[in-house]
């Protein structure tokens, strides 16, 4: 049985059929449900095995990236998430998706517990104040975040976003995500070296070169860029250069890989 | 009326948030002694709303714990700042304000009865000194408020929402038939119908011959559908022309028909699905989709409200491809902008400085763009002049269906549904507007025809039409554009009929007249025919999606548009009259001479090229193209910025359609010169159609399956020698498609793009036409790009060299064959990379080529003279040592075509010489910064 994924779809969600594809290539079989019939009940949370928040502007960002989608999480699907997540399930949130999951407070919960903890953390504007489109090299650095685990080759992948710039409401926060392994993606050099804050390399002024975080349990991750974007060799940027890579892609088959051992 | 109180939250960020760009505009404005401005965000709520209430509201919606503070403006003091404030003007779409109401809501409280947004700004002057309240209303006027949708207070600002203006249901009757001629005209100008007399005197003899007057509903109506911009009178206009030139005949009964149909005809590609007849062009993609193109202008709105204009200008052209029943899958710009640098003491009375003009525009397509989810992949930025007052901002659209899947006939029965944004006083009599000249007055008048988009509304569009095409729950379809339901309606209805009850519209708010109802260009509305048995469907899909639907009517086979508001008919016009009672119009033309003008030698090369390359419509638009989305949907496999640091200029993009099968790719492209066009029309069109082809080619597309989109931008017709330089560039389109192969399948023309001074003085923008080309790649992987790939490799000159120095280059008739050469040669793999020479000539091709391979070039031209000439029909390509003779081998019954001009180098440095002496030589270096230099860049990082 290949894994269901499901693809939320809330008013603005943009990037679902992107990440519906790159679920499909990586083996899961990805459904993309529009909010309203989960809450209608015609779709129910338990008959899937792994959720995905793709990208977008869910309400146009009004009142902020990602705000208004999370109050929806919270009003009307709080019992329905925690026991998704508390199930072990993998969650992804890309992009607006990440802005959701962090303004809901289901991420990074930094003390470690698995209630909600708004207010810790927040994707605010780009440190040059502006929207941008670029490709990125990502680094993953957590083996506790299930979608990163094992995962030795940079992802080269699109970043798209106004709002992208991670950054703590206390800084010894940071010490905590490090000490439970949950920065799980960091913006990096072309051959996978430290950013080390350096414009365009980090593209938005993360705090610590932060593009994906994860909770304290490792089963859910959010980032900033677009892995679903490069899943094909002719999406490289340079691929009449001869280079290729489909770097995109293997983070979405360790999610597939491990919702179908569950 | 409520009598609730309003709140005011005031949100501001904890780090202390100078914003320079601002400082810097002030600066410009003569505003010197500022330091420092804050932005802060307005949020007013109207309602009984307890303590408690409030704070739930400021900490868990209007703001972010981490970057923000707040306070309610009755719990503090805020007089010690200079501060200003601007709020929109009721009416004027806020998204924002419907998700707070919708929000606060949805946390149970109730109470908040509507919402506001704005702005609030902080002064400090330099050296502790106050601002000048002189100083702070140009600030207001000129750079943080605009007067068309904006208000603004010097202190605090009170928001206003939209009240009860008008009476319900007053109908005018307009007393016409008795008018004489200068009464007519009279009529004419103060509705602003933009109607001629003989418009004017076919209208009178309808009601004369029917035996009654009109009403207000019936000739705004009439005024709408017969005006330029719905049904381009002047293209379809018996024209004489009063001198001859190159022989073209003396009567011209039509340009449409004679130059731009006629070239489309005359071609008759078996692949071209559909030309000149859809809401958008259509073509074959593969066995199982069609693909359609349209590209829109929406420069008045532009020049007045800049953010507002480009913004629904992308909505706009996104609903035409949703009016062929296609999903949208990218989308074009082309903008055209006064100097950056401009003096604001050199402005015309009244109109915006063209760097707000430049940033509103391109933070309007951004906007929209960004938000809806299509890639924005492809388009040009250009500078002149002559655009200081009338921008252009060209707006294009791609989509893909399945094929044979876009019904186009309603049947007598259907319903005739709407769907998307409410009804609003906005953009009334946009489609007039955009038929007149724009002078100082303009800004004040027309405010009501500017509108701010929301295309999450239109994202919305999307998802229900693409799953109610399929479903197959409708039987025509078409956008509301300008004219807004009149024209929508009476265009569906045209061969059948209908009957339309006002009162059904759902508005924004109340108080509308019936003729603002009908003729309201709200944004993000579709009309639909849904047989009855299909609308319970349709309705479940529009619940899905937070749709609107709304049933205004049914078509019937009556002939009539009939139009109802509560027990009273309103509207009763014969479709015949309407639609084909427009009288033809009857132009004079004079085509001025080409001009003897010549591209200028210059003296020092080296610097000619370093000039050259930070020139504006030549730098890097990277700063630009950054801010767009161009990935979403993930098939831009031939991207905006290319090469070995992803910022070489591209020459045209490919895209391969998510949810298509097989290899096959779109190839999509631009030509525009408008110096050209001030010098000899007919030669522009040749070149800009070459161009567009020439761009499409250079990254593999097939030259013999191009099609061409035309949109004009002219001065004002009635002009003899406007009007004649538009026949020659019509009759260059002809030839130029003709030469090509290439058909147009869809156009558009934006004419009257001229503002008339208070001091008379005409300020007409220069011949403008913009070619978009669309092609195929037939297989992605194959794909060539500009940037240079290894050093040792060869690089060629493709295309015949003229000896001519024009500033109007000519088009050797031998340029198809060449680009055929050059596509089989690719098509054979033999090409590394292929750049089009076009302004700057070789020598800012040769450079863009090493900026985007990060390599170095050392090549021999046949004389200095070919430097930086601008040619047609010429491109420089990268070829392996070893395929050289088979790559030769293609053009060999070309040979004049093909020239070995030297080489590409690991020495970071590119070398042209001629004669055997060195012209150029500049390090690597030196061109990328010269390239990454030019003025006005935005933002400023």
């Amino acid at each position: 049985m290949l894994p269901k994924a499901l693809i939320l779809h809330a008013t603005g969600t943009n990037r679902d059929h992107d990440a519906a594809r790159a679920l499909d290539l990586a083996g899961a079989q990805p459904e993309i449900v529009p909010l309203l019939h989960l809450r209608a009940g015609s779709r129910r949370w338990r008959d899937y095995q792994m959720l995905v928040l793709p990208g977008g502007f869910a309400y146009a960002d009004a009142l902020g990236a990602g705000k208004l989608l999370a109050l929806d999480l919270n009003l009307y699907f709080a019992d329905a998430v925690n026991d998704f997540v508390a199930a072990g399930k993998p969650v992804l949130g890309i992009c607006n998706g990440f802005q959701a999951l962090v303004k809901a407070g289901l991420l990074p919960s930094p003390d470690g517990t698995p209630e909600r903890d708004p207010g810790r953390a927040t994707l605010t504007f780009n440190a040059k104040g502006h929207f941008e489109c670029r490709w990125v090299t990502l680094r993953a650095a957590s083996q506790k975040c299930i979608w990163t685990r094992g995962m030795n080759e940079t992802i080269y992948c699109p970043i798209a976003h106004g709002e992208g710039n991670f950054q703590l409401a206390d800084s010894r926060d940071l010490e905590r995500l490090r000490a439970r392994d949950q920065i799980a993606l960091r913006y990096a050099r072309g051959d996978g070296a430290a950013a080390a804050g350096a414009y365009p390399l980090n593209p938005n002024g993360s705090l610590d070169d932060i593009a994906g975080v994860c909770n304290p349990q490792g089963n859910v991750l959010g980032l900033m860029p677009h892995p679903e974007d490069h899943i094909f060799n002719y999406q490289h940027p340079r691929h009449t250069r001869g280079e290729c890579g489909q770097s995109g892609l293997p983070l979405f088959v360790n999610g597939v890989q491990y919702a179908a051992q569950i | 009326m409520s009598e609730s109180p309003i709140h005011c939250l005031v949100v501001s960020t904890r780090a202390e948030s100078n914003v320079p760009a601002l400082v810097a505009d002030a600066h410009a404005l003569g505003v010197t002694n500022l330091a420092h401005i804050e932005k802060h965000d307005l949020y007013f709520l109207r309602g009984e709303l307890e303590p408690a209430q409030l704070n739930q509201l400021a900490v868990e919606l209007l703001t972010d714990p981490v970057t923000h503070t707040f306070v309610w403006r009755n719990d503090g003091d805020m007089s010690d700042v200079q501060a200003l404030e601007v709020a929109l003007r009721p009416g004027v779409t806020d998204p924002v304000a419907h998700e707070i109401v919708r929000a606060a809501h949805a946390l149970g409280i109730t109470a908040v009865e509507e919402a506001a947004t704005g702005q609030r700004y902080t002064f400090r002057g330099a050296l502790a000194k106050p601002l000048a309240t002189d100083d702070l209303l140009t600030l207001a006027r000129r750079l943080l408020a605009n007067d068309v949708i904006q208000r603004y207070a010097i202190g605090e600002i009170e928001p206003t929402f939209p009240q009860d203006a008008h009476a319900l249901g007053v109908v005018e009757t307009i007393p016409l038939t008795e008018l004489t001629d200068g009464e007519l005209l009279a009529l004419s100008r103060d509705r602003r119908a933009a109607l001629d007399l003989n418009e004017m005197r076919a209208i009178q003899s309808y009601y004369r011959s029917r035996g009654r007057q009109a009403t207000d509903v019936e000739f705004e109506m009439i005024a709408q559908t017969w005006s330029e911009h719905c049904v381009h009178k002047t293209f379809k206009a018996n024209i004489s022309l009063s001198s001859l030139v190159s022989n073209p005949p003396t009567v011209i009964n039509g340009i449409l028909k004679t130059y731009l149909r006629a070239a489309t005809d005359k071609i008759s590609a078996p692949w071209v699905r559909s030309a000149f007849v859809d809401n958008a062009g259509i073509l074959d993609f593969d066995d199982e989709h069609e693909i359609s193109f349209k590209v829109e202008t929406h420069n008045h709105p532009s020049a007045i409200e800049p953010f507002g204009g480009a913004n629904t200008g992308v909505g706009g052209v996104i609903r035409d491809i949703l009016g062929v029943s296609a999903k949208p899958i990218a989308a074009t710009d082309v903008l055209c902008f006064g100097p950056q640098e401009l003096d604001p003491g050199q402005l015309p009375e009244n109109v915006l400085h063209p760097r707000r003009i430049r940033s509103g525009v391109i933070a309007g397509v951004q906007d929209y763009g960004n938000k809806i989810g299509i890639p924005t992949v492809s388009g040009a930025i250009y500078y002149d002049e002559g655009y200081t007052a009338n921008p252009l901002v060209f707006c294009g659209c791609v989509g893909i269906a399945p094929k044979d899947k876009h019904p186009r006939a309603p049947q007598p029965g259907d319903r005739i549904i709407v769907l998307g944004g409410r009804t609003g006083r906005d953009g009334l009599r946009g489609a007039t507007f955009s038929s007149m000249t724009m002078d100082a007055q303009t800004a004040q008048i027309a405010g009501a025809s500017v509108q701010i988009g929301d295309p999450i509304t239109e994202k919305g569009l999307i998802e229900v039409i693409t799953r109610a095409r399929d479903a197959e729950l409708y039987t025509a379809i078409t956008d509301c554009g300008a004219g807004g339901l009149s024209s929508a309606v009476g265009e569906m209805a045209s061969d059948t009929g209908a009957e339309v009850a006002l009162d059904d519209v759902r508005l924004k708010y109340p108080g509308l007249a019936p003729w603002e109802i009908w003729l309201s260009e709200a944004q993000e509305r579709m009309v639909l025919a849904v047989p009855p048995q299909s609308v319970n469907a349709l309705n479940a899909l529009c619940d899905t999606y937070s749709v609107e639907l709304t049933d205004i009517g049914a078509f019937n086979d009556s002939g009539h548009t009939r139009v109802h508001y509560g027990s009273r008919q309103v509207l009763d016009l014969e479709n015949h009259f309407l639609h084909h009672g427009i009288p033809q119009r009857h132009l004079t033309a004079t085509p001025p001479p080409p001009s003897n003008a010549r591209q200028a030698a210059p003296a020092n090369f080296e610097q000619r090229l370093l000039d050259l390359l930070s020139h504006p419509n030549i730098a890097s638009k990277s700063d630009v193209i950054r801010l767009y989305d161009h990935e979403v949907q993930g098939g831009t496999v031939v991207k905006p910025l290319t090469g070995a640091q992803n910022d070489g200029p591209s020459d045209a993009v490919a895209l391969k359609p998510i949810g298509t099968q097989g290899a096959r790719g779109i190839v999509l492209s631009c030509g525009l010169n408008p110096e050209y066009g001030k010098h000899d029309a007919y030669g522009m069109a040749l070149s800009v159609i070459d161009e567009a082809v020439r761009n499409a080619v250079a990254v593999g597309a097939d030259p013999s399956r191009i099609a061409l989109l035309d949109n004009f931008c002219w001065g004002d017709p009635k002009r003899p020698e406007t009007l004649g330089a538009l026949v020659e560039a019509a009759r260059g389109c002809h030839d130029g498609a003709l030469l090509f192969g290439a058909p147009f399948v869809s156009g558009k023309d934006s004419l009257n793009n001229e503002y008339l001074g208070a001091d008379g003085a005409r300020h007409a923008i220069p011949p403008t036409l913009l070619i978009s080309a669309i092609g195929y790649l037939d297989n992605v992987g194959d794909a060539v790009t500009m940037d240079l790939k290894r050093a040792g490799n060869l690089v060629y000159r493709v295309g015949i060299l003229s000896e001519s120095d024009a500033i109007v280059p000519p088009l050797a008739p031998e340029t198809p064959r060449v680009y055929r050469a050059l596509h089989q040669a690719m098509r054979a793999g033999l090409v590394r990379a292929c750049h089009d020479s076009s302004e700057g000539g070789l020598a800012v091709s040769a450079a863009e080529m090493c900026i985007g391979g990060r390599l170095g070039m050392s090549i021999e031209l046949e004389s200095p003279a070919a430097l930086f000439r601008e040619t047609n029909g010429t491109l420089l390509v990268e070829i392996e040592p070893q395929n050289a003779a088979a790559f030769e081998e293609h053009f060999r019954t070309l040979l004049q075509a093909l020239a070995n001009l030297g080489s590409v180098t690991d020495h970071p440095k590119l070398e042209i010489r001629a004669n055997g002496k060195t012209l150029v030589s500049h390090t690597l270096d030196s061109l990328v910064s010269a390239w990454n230099r030019g003025p006005g860049r935005y933002p400023e990082t």
